[in-house]
């Protein structure tokens, strides 16, 4: 029947079939909803259409998954800081670049400098949180979420309160187009920022000690693997993320909203893990099911966007899709079910035998 | 040395912020003494600004000891202010019936996140956290634009001052002023109570130390600890909603930033009342006095005046990062001896 070796049921039991499937369903949907959510043309020199919004809004997501795969992966637990940590980073690339003023049109200092300035700051948040997390033991939401509330703060007072303007095309760049080339630059900073993970993860052993410290961090340290040094590093590769994030996201807007940038983006970014089929109780990842799980979720905010959704309601549809995705992921659930079944199929059994008695 | 293991650390931490606490108000007191902190009704505020809060932190106090979090709490509260303020304002309903629909509310809230982190087994974290996105953007599809609440019946009772015969003083023409507080403070102080008594003296509080104490034994011991968890996500999310209610009552109106970071100031609260993060210790009152700091840091950066509130939200996060740091090097030595 069978003979190929080929069936559904394999099929489905596959890692990747969950995301890829997900991703098609919400192709699907918009290619009925938005006839014309396909379409490319070429606005003014850059690429335009929905889908090529979705690749490129999606980039600093798919980068954020990158950070926070491995944190889930390393410390079962995720980090919710990451929007924060970007908009400190934002804050201050363009303090730097503003010299102290809301709105300048020519540097006050170069642009490198306040760049890498603005990835320390990021990487120091992510410092702070592994410190918390791996030397301290501290749950990981619980010590994110110190960074989560108090990281906007610490951003509005390097603004102070105020959203800084960088009204020079050269901090446009990264946010828009490199030359005449019709791709938005985002993505190749995505795509140079995944093939460095990937070569990272398939050349050295990293990726293999996260997953055993993520699985059992106290047989790791029995292997003799160091687990509070890979948490540790986890966190600083996230708060990295976060900044790199953090940078596209202001060179987009060429502006600093400390309120703004990266909102919400934590639960987009857990979303894009819990979707690439990994597990957020740790253990075994899979980086490509985060980044399909990104853009995913990308696809799914454009859509909602183009039917219409204001950007504050969306979070309830995300909240909805994650409850579905972590609820399916539960092992319980299926005892659950199968409970209810044997239950049912018990009492069926019962009035049997009392009608034939 | 016997005598050092004799007092126990978590009551050592407890002694600390409620030391901490009257160290601050007294510093308080003598750096603005000339802007009249010193005043009794400058002490009472801080339960008057705070009811909906304490009420909210004696909550998480629960969750935090069964050894879960909830950080949907701060979006509970915002939802339930929009619906107040739709409810009453738009819809025309009677006050009594609308926030009678908040807590009806506040506890298929909880219910919903109790059944999921109780019988699915999903992390209280991942599911909290949708809770709190999910309340948050329910509260924008409700509206978008702020809605003030002018309805009598709800201004009355939030409104109704409750004058304490002691400790007047003199205004300008001549007047005994006497300090004041309004009802939402007594009923935050009665949850507070009862939750107390619930905690320590019921079958269901002290299956919830048992539980966060250890689940595995717990459950060898026959509780029934799925059971447990859901009813404290329940009654949570029932508490969270009075929070909500009394919140309201302060500010009189539903936004959709409201209350952002109230989820942190609960959690904080907590923990500065030496509630354990690892669950199965803690103590509502603690969390009282935690509430009561904050207050204090609030009113130090109003009364300084020059300061910007995000300074409140980053000094609760430096507190918040000390005890827990505090914590965690007493599990340390604890583990040692």
């Amino acid at each position: 029947m069978n003979n190929k070796g080929f069936s559904l049921k394999d099929l489905t039991k596959k890692r990747l079939f969950m995301p890829i499937a997900c991703l098609v369903v919400v192709l699907l949907i918009n290619l009925i909803k938005t006839p014309d959510f396909f379409n490319i043309s070429i606005n003014n020199g850059v690429l335009y259409g929905y889908i090529i919004d979705v690749i490129n809004r999606g980039s600093e997501l798919a980068i954020l998954a990158i950070g926070m795969t491995l944190v889930a992966s390393s410390s079962g637990g995720t980090d919710i800081s990451v929007g924060a940590i970007a908009a400190v980073a934002a804050a201050v690339i363009t303090n730097i670049l503003s010299g102290g003023t809301d709105s300048v049109s020519e540097f006050h200092a170069p642009l490198a400098v306040a760049i890498l300035a603005g990835l320390l700051v990021a990487v120091l948040c992510g410092m702070w949180n592994g410190f918390l997390v791996a030397s301290l033991k501290i749950q990981p939401m619980v010590a994110t979420l110190i960074l989560y509330t108090a990281g906007r703060g610490i951003a509005q007072l390097i603004t102070r309160g105020q959203i800084t303007y960088i009204r020079v095309d050269a901090y446009k760049v990264i946010g828009s187009q490199f030359g005449h080339n019709p791709v938005p630059a985002p993505i190749y900073v995505a795509i140079f920022m995944i093939v460095v993970a990937a070569l990272f993860l398939k050349y050295t052993a990293f990726g293999l000690y996260v997953q055993t410290v993520g699985i059992n961090a106290k047989a790791a340290r029995l292997v003799g693997l160091n687990p509070v040094k890979i948490q540790f590093l986890c966190y600083m590769i996230c708060g990295l993320m976060a900044g790199i994030a953090g940078v596209i996201y202001s060179s987009r807007i060429y502006s600093c909203d400390a309120n703004n940038i990266g909102l919400n983006v934590e639960m987009d970014a857990i979303l894009a893990v819990a979707l690439g089929g990994n597990s957020l109780a740790g253990g075994k990842f899979s980086l490509p099911g985060s980044l399909i799980g990104a853009y995913t979720i990308q696809a799914l905010t454009t859509s909602l966007y183009a039917m219409g959704v204001s950007s504050d309601q969306l979070p309830v549809y995300k909240a909805i899709v994650v409850v579905i995705i972590v609820s399916l992921q539960s092992p319980e659930l299926y005892k659950l079910i199968k409970h209810h079944k044997k239950t049912g199929a018990e009492k069926k059994n019962l009035i049997k035998e009392a009608v034939q008695s | 040395m016997k005598k050092f293991k004799d007092i126990d650390t978590n009551k050592f931490l407890l002694a600390i912020t409620i030391v901490m606490f009257f160290v601050m108000y007294i510093a308080g007191m003598i750096i603005f003494n000339k802007q009249g902190f010193a005043k009794p009704q400058v002490f009472l505020n801080l339960f008057v600004n705070n009811a909906g809060l304490i009420v909210i932190a004696t909550s998480m106090t629960m969750v935090m000891i069964i050894g879960g979090i909830d950080i949907s709490v701060g979006s509970l509260v915002a939802m339930d202010c929009m619906i107040l303020g739709d409810l009453m304002m738009n819809k025309n309903w009677g006050a009594w019936a609308s926030m009678l629909f908040v807590l009806f509310i506040g506890i298929i809230y909880g219910s919903v996140q109790g059944f999921l982190i109780s019988y699915l087994n999903i992390q209280p974290f991942i599911i909290t956290l949708a809770g709190m996105f999910f309340g948050r953007g329910m509260t924008a599809v409700i509206s978008t634009q702020m809605i003030s609440i002018t309805n009598e019946t709800f201004s009355a009772i939030a409104q109704k001052k409750i004058t304490i015969p002691l400790f007047g003083t003199m205004n300008k023409h001549g007047k005994m002023m006497y300090p004041f507080i309004y009802p939402s403070v007594i009923i935050a102080l009665v949850i507070l109570v009862v939750m107390f008594v619930v905690l320590k003296y019921t079958k269901f509080g002290r299956s919830i130390y048992a539980i966060g104490g250890n689940e595995q034994s717990a459950m060898l011991m026959g509780l029934n600890v799925k059971k447990t968890k859901f009813f404290v996500y329940v009654l949570d999310g029932f508490l969270a909603s009075i929070g909500g209610i009394l919140f309201c009552m302060n500010t009189m109106a539903g936004f959709v930033e409201q209350a952002k970071g109230f989820e942190m100031d609960a959690i904080a609260g907590a923990v500065i009342g030496g509630t354990l993060l690892t669950g199965g210790v803690g103590n509502v009152f603690g969390s009282l006095f935690g509430c009561m700091i904050r207050g204090t840091i609030e009113s130090f950066i109003s009364f300084q005046g020059t300061l910007s509130s995000w300074w409140v939200r980053i000094t609760i996060a430096l507190l918040l990062t000390f005890f827990i740091v505090l914590q965690s090097i007493f599990q340390k030595v604890k583990a040692k001896n």
